[in-house]
């Protein structure tokens, strides 16, 4: 199975103000969008990134072929025990997700 | 008449085309404006009130802009100066403005706009029930309150529409939306209220919504039904596509953007292509709503002081983990015999460079990694505390062994001392808004002409 990195454009994540993350998945295609948003469940998402599913908004934006997903941050941007100042390298964790898609055209 | 506001860049400091910029003022602009800066680096320059960027890089990049008002002619604004936007950095780009008019022959009137928010003000709104919590906000209580380094208020459109009335030269705002600074005038005079918020949140970042983000300089010229874009830079062109994405970033509602004073919703604008460069966007929608703006807040967290070694040992890289919690405990238990201190009274983490230092439990991938770096984090209650546990940790992150029956090992330290004090930690502690019956009534103005 290929991963969602290899399939769509580009996958970005970043810090929504210092208490939200938000993560964009460019699909390129009406035809990628539509698999992708048909195939990627927001409680597959919410487990990834450790939250819990209905803390995380979804838009599945069709006139970009982008889906877009948003929750509040688990922790605050800067403080302690935060790893990540913006949150950019999250999305990383999409990226790399295995995902059923059929074959390109 | 349509009012066209020139936009150099997404923030100073970041540098943009300077053939871009003449072009942008060869097109006759009503206004420039430029972000000083955002929560994006995180709460250091908030709890500190300083700029992240170098004196040297703002200077020098507002001298050009200086340059470029006085061959326009109008006015110059820059919001959330010197990063966080708190009063000690509004004085900081004033002090800058005043050096650059003296070297330029420039006589100025010049509009401080201050944000800075006193912690007692915030008190009595939450008494009041003016001071409300947005998802997820943190605790508050006036202790709390009372504890912040620094409080700013997000200024809209009205405090900086205050400021430009004055007849200044140069505004220098604190604090404000992104957003505001750019939709003050086409607001103020009757502009599209929805275009004048959405052609503002596609602009703040100057050419990042166009295909050319590195080039800077944006125009965006606004009117009674709509708003045009178009970026300034040979070869950038913005596209539909460019501008309406442009609404994807770092917010976490592609749709609805709040602002003091209402919300922009652009679920039914529509975006044309004009030519290859230019894009128009009408349909955009403005509902206006109970005045109130945003507050932000740092507090001080304690100090710290960070070790950073390196094991390349493929035994000890293998067990990095393992060594790092065996490090962990027998640490704890010296910094009480040595130190008296309890656990809980400092915070110490040692996170492995190669293992998951970035996504921490969250990281599904194991590597193999040739060398792991070990870098401890050490959070006190004052710097000295924290210097201490760094020195008295320092021999035993060199030579901790995985067993007690081999030579010690010695890893590898990237510099002298291996431990670096980084003073005060803030943390992020507000996720309010505060209300109010008169925009201005939280912020100040201070007008002065320098020559």
């Amino acid at each position: 199975m290929p991963s969602l990195g290899e399939v769509i454009p580009k996958i970005r994540s970043k810090n929504a103000g210092p208490f939200w993350v938000t993560i964009d998945l460019f699909c390129g295609t009406p035809a990628l969008f539509k698999a992708v948003a048909t195939r990627l469940s927001t409680a597959e998402v919410a487990k990834l990134f450790s939250q819990p599913a209905p803390a995380v908004k979804r838009f599945d934006i069709e006139d970009l072929n982008v889906v877009k997903f948003s929750f509040p941050r688990p922790v605050v941007q800067g403080s302690r025990t935060d790893r990540d100042m913006h949150g950019a390298q999250w999305a990383t964790l999409l990226a790399e997700y295995d995902i059923n898609l059929p074959p390109s055209p | 008449m349509p009012t066209r506001i020139l936009i150099p860049s997404g923030v100073l400091g970041l540098g943009f085309d300077k053939a871009a910029l003449a072009k942008g003022v060869a097109a006759k602009p009503d206004l420039i404006c430029i972000d000083g800066g955002s929560t994006d680096s995180g709460p250091f320059s908030l709890g500190s009130a300083t700029s992240k960027y170098a004196r040297s890089v703002t200077k020098s990049e507002w001298r050009q802009l200086m340059l470029a008002r006085a061959e326009a002619g109008v006015p110059l604004v820059i919001g959330t100066a010197g990063t966080c936007g708190a009063d000690p950095c509004v004085d900081w780009m004033y002090q800058i403005t005043c050096e650059l008019a003296a070297e330029l022959g420039q006589h100025l009137r010049i509009a401080r706009l201050y944000s800075s928010q006193p912690s007692e003000r915030i008190i009595d709104a939450l008494a009041q029930g003016r001071l409300r919590a947005l998802h997820p906000a943190p605790e508050v209580s006036p202790q709390t309150l009372g504890e912040m380094a620094n409080i700013v208020a997000l200024a809209g459109a009205e405090q900086i529409q205050t400021a430009l009335a004055t007849g200044a030269d140069i505004v220098i705002a604190g604090r404000t939306t992104d957003t505001a600074i750019i939709a003050a005038l086409p607001l103020a005079r009757g502009d599209h209220a929805g275009a004048a918020w959405h052609g503002a949140k596609v602009g703040e970042c100057g050419a990042l919504c166009s295909t050319n983000p590195m080039s800077g300089v944006i125009l965006v010229s606004f009117d009674e039904t709509g708003f045009t874009v178009q970026p300034m830079a040979d070869g950038a062109t913005c596209t539909p596509h460019s501008v309406s994405a442009h609404m994807l970033y770092e917010n976490s509602d592609p749709f609805i953007l709040y602002e003091p004073g209402g919300h922009l919703d652009v679920t039914r604008s529509r975006y044309t292509a004009l030519d290859a460069r230019r894009v128009r966007v009408e349909g955009s929608e403005w509902h206006p709503g109970a005045y109130s703006v945003k507050l932000e807040g740092a507090r001080l967290a304690g100090y710290q002081t960070t070790i950073l070694a390196v094991l390349r040992d493929a035994h000890y890289v293998a067990n990095a983990g393992k060594w790092a919690d065996n490090l962990h405990a027998f640490l704890t238990g010296l910094i009480a015999e040595r130190m008296g201190l309890a656990p809980e009274t400092y915070d110490l983490e040692f996170r492995l460079i190669g293992v998951n230092s970035a996504l921490g439990a969250m990281e599904n991938k194991v590597g193999t990694p040739s060398e792991v770096g070990v870098l401890g984090l050490i959070t006190a209650q004052t710097a000295e505390i924290a210097a201490e546990i760094g020195k008295l940790a320092n021999p035993h992150v060199l030579h901790y062994p995985l067993t007690k029956d081999e030579e010690l090992p010695t890893f590898a330290f990237p510099y002298s001392p291996a431990q670096s004090d980084r003073g005060a930690l803030y943390e992020f502690a507000l996720n309010h808004v505060l209300e109010l019956d008169d925009p201005m009534s939280a912020f100040n103005l201070t007008v002065t002409e320098v020559a």
